[in-house]
């Protein structure tokens, strides 16, 4: 209501008032020149400035490296989803041949995009050369591993429950020993990640009301420092909406620059980060690689770092500015 | 101009500062406010300005009754009066150009047009050529010039002064009343608070008395001079 009130003011005052010669344009130059020379008072105490947007570009980077970090897990889970498969261990005592007539008719069943045939003695040479255990194995009288159809299924059909569906089926078949899905961890991985995820979004809310805080601050001891100026001006004969505008462009300078330096923190803590991991997906013979900031966490976090310089500052001058009047 | 009709001031805490004043200052008027310190020289200023509000009583601007003016209009009733300050009320952060600009850009004039009067105002303080000096390196006396230069820029049916002459040298405070004076002649209504009767007395304008919150004598300048 308030708001309202004030803004009309303005712009009825200078209807009345000015002259009708450029006076948008004037408008305009104004707001151009107030943007500028906020940044210019910012601008002559650099330490000042500097911690405040610090504090800002902090609180910020913090929620958004997370949420990088947590793109990049998911985006290799996701990867993982992929190849999602079923083993399916075979009693010991089925004849070859029936095996090759299992494979060919899983093969034909809906939502399988490939069977393959371990034999046991692949296997058994598989696990003689992996594990290092081919001395233990010799001792046996008898190979001890089970014949084994690895099932992959087709892409439209990695849903969890579809697969609970197929490793239903395939359970009751006669020849299986035991059905078993390769995918339940990935499945408590990405439910991990969502709970990371609201984590996130829990501590980037805290924080923001932290930057919402800190921009008030700044911006209720620049008033009270400049109350006189305040003064002299709305004496001249100054709106509400002209003395509030160098403040919100301040407000608006320090989210800008806050926003800016936690992507600049971010870029810096992901560039550190992306060496070690290239070392540790090439020891998983993984071609994964540390993904940066997208285009679109960008434009998030420099939006809500104007947005909320903006509103802090809006609710400091709100709340002082009406309480200095001339006297 | 200005036009009072019975009006009070009274403070919270019950002090009154200004009892039935009643008086008229036409369109073009130029008049003294004199009386002692406490006698409400600044209550009577500030009802003008609308910095205070009448306790009782009609105080009528340029047409326009202060007793009805919602706080959303005083900024544009500000912006038709010029008030100089006897502390002159300048910003000490920017230039003297940018000091004397300012009525003009709140009231959004083009760039070029604030630049032209901007100029036209320091001219006729003489103090053209110091527009880019920070005013904090000016004399007292060109500190108040500037101060009357951003109170006139806008060009402002009615000039307002309080004790403008208050911290200068008589010579310098004949100078700022033949400033007022020229203003007045081009049709600004004046009205200028101040206790130097050895001043005004060799001036002729309208003079107001003020003796405890009442308007004790309205009368000329010139009687100052048959009372010594």
């Amino acid at each position: 209501m308030k708001r309202t009130s004030v803004k009309n003011t303005d712009t009825e005052d200078r209807q009345r008032l000015s002259k009708p010669r450029g006076r948008v344009n004037a408008y305009f130059t104004h707001h151009l020149w107030v943007l500028i020379s906020s940044l210019g008072a910012l601008w002559r105490t650099p330490l000042a400035t500097l911690m405040t947007a610090a504090v800002i570009g902090i609180a910020l980077a913090l929620p958004t490296g997370l949420h990088v970090l947590l793109q990049n897990v998911q985006q290799l889970s996701t990867g993982w989803e992929g190849t999602a498969q079923m083993s399916l261990f075979l009693k010991s005592d089925i004849p070859e041949k029936r095996i090759q007539a299992l494979a060919d008719k899983l093969r034909s069943w809906d939502g399988v995009a490939e069977v393959q045939y371990i034999s046991r003695e692949q296997a058994l040479a598989e696990f003689r050369e992996q594990s290092g255990f081919g001395g233990a194995l010799d001792s046996l009288d008898e190979n001890p591993l089970p014949a084994v159809l690895v099932l992959r299924p087709t892409a439209e059909a990695t849903e969890p429950a579809q697969m609970e569906m197929l490793l239903g089926k395939v359970q009751k078949l006669e020849p299986v020993d035991l059905a078993q899905l390769d995918m339940e961890w990935v499945r408590r991985l990405s439910g991990i990640i969502e709970v990371g995820k609201r984590g996130v979004l829990l501590l980037g809310g805290l924080l923001a009301l932290a930057i919402l805080l800190v921009v008030g601050n700044t911006i209720r001891l620049t008033i009270l420092s400049r109350s006189q100026e305040i003064i002299v001006t709305k004496l001249i004969g100054a709106t509400n909406a002209f003395i509030r505008r160098p403040f919100l462009y301040t407000g608006f300078w320090y989210g800008l620059m806050g926003a800016v330096l936690a992507w600049l923190l971010v870029a810096i803590l992901l560039g550190l980060l992306s060496d070690p991991v290239s070392r540790l997906s090439f020891l998983y013979s993984s071609g994964f690689s540390l993904d940066g900031l997208d285009l679109e966490t960008v434009i998030i976090l420099l939006g809500s770092g104007i947005a909320l310089g903006l509103l802090g500052s809006w609710l400091a001058v709100g709340r002082h500015l009406q309480a200095i009047e001339p006297t | 101009m200005i036009k009072f009709d019975n009006v009070n001031k009274r403070y919270p805490g019950g002090h009154e500062a200004l009892s039935g004043v009643s008086f008229h200052l036409k369109q073009g008027e130029m008049a003294f406010l004199t009386g002692h310190s406490g006698a409400g020289k600044s209550s009577l200023l500030k009802l003008i300005a609308c910095i205070e509000r009448a306790s009782r009583g009609n105080v009528v601007i340029d047409g326009q009754n202060l007793t009805r003016l919602k706080n959303r209009h005083i900024p544009a009733l500000r912006l038709k009066i010029g008030v100089v300050f006897q502390s002159h009320n300048l910003l000490y952060d920017r230039t003297v150009f940018d000091n004397v600009a300012l009525p003009l850009i709140i009231a959004g004039y083009h760039q070029s047009e604030v630049g032209r009067r901007v100029r036209a105002a320091l001219d006729k303080v003489g103090l053209l050529g110091k527009e880019r000096l920070m005013p904090i390196t000016l004399s007292g006396g060109e500190q108040q010039r500037v101060g009357i230069a951003r109170a006139v820029v806008n060009r402002p049916p009615l000039l307002l002064a309080d004790e403008p002459t208050g911290n200068l040298d008589p010579a310098l405070s004949r100078e700022i009343m033949g400033l007022f004076e020229q203003f007045n002649q081009v049709g600004v209504s004046v009205l200028i608070a101040t206790h130097d009767h050895d001043l005004i007395s060799r001036l002729d304008h309208r003079l107001l008395t003020l003796t405890q919150g009442k308007l004790e004598r309205d009368g000329r300048t010139t009687e100052l001079q048959i009372q010594k």
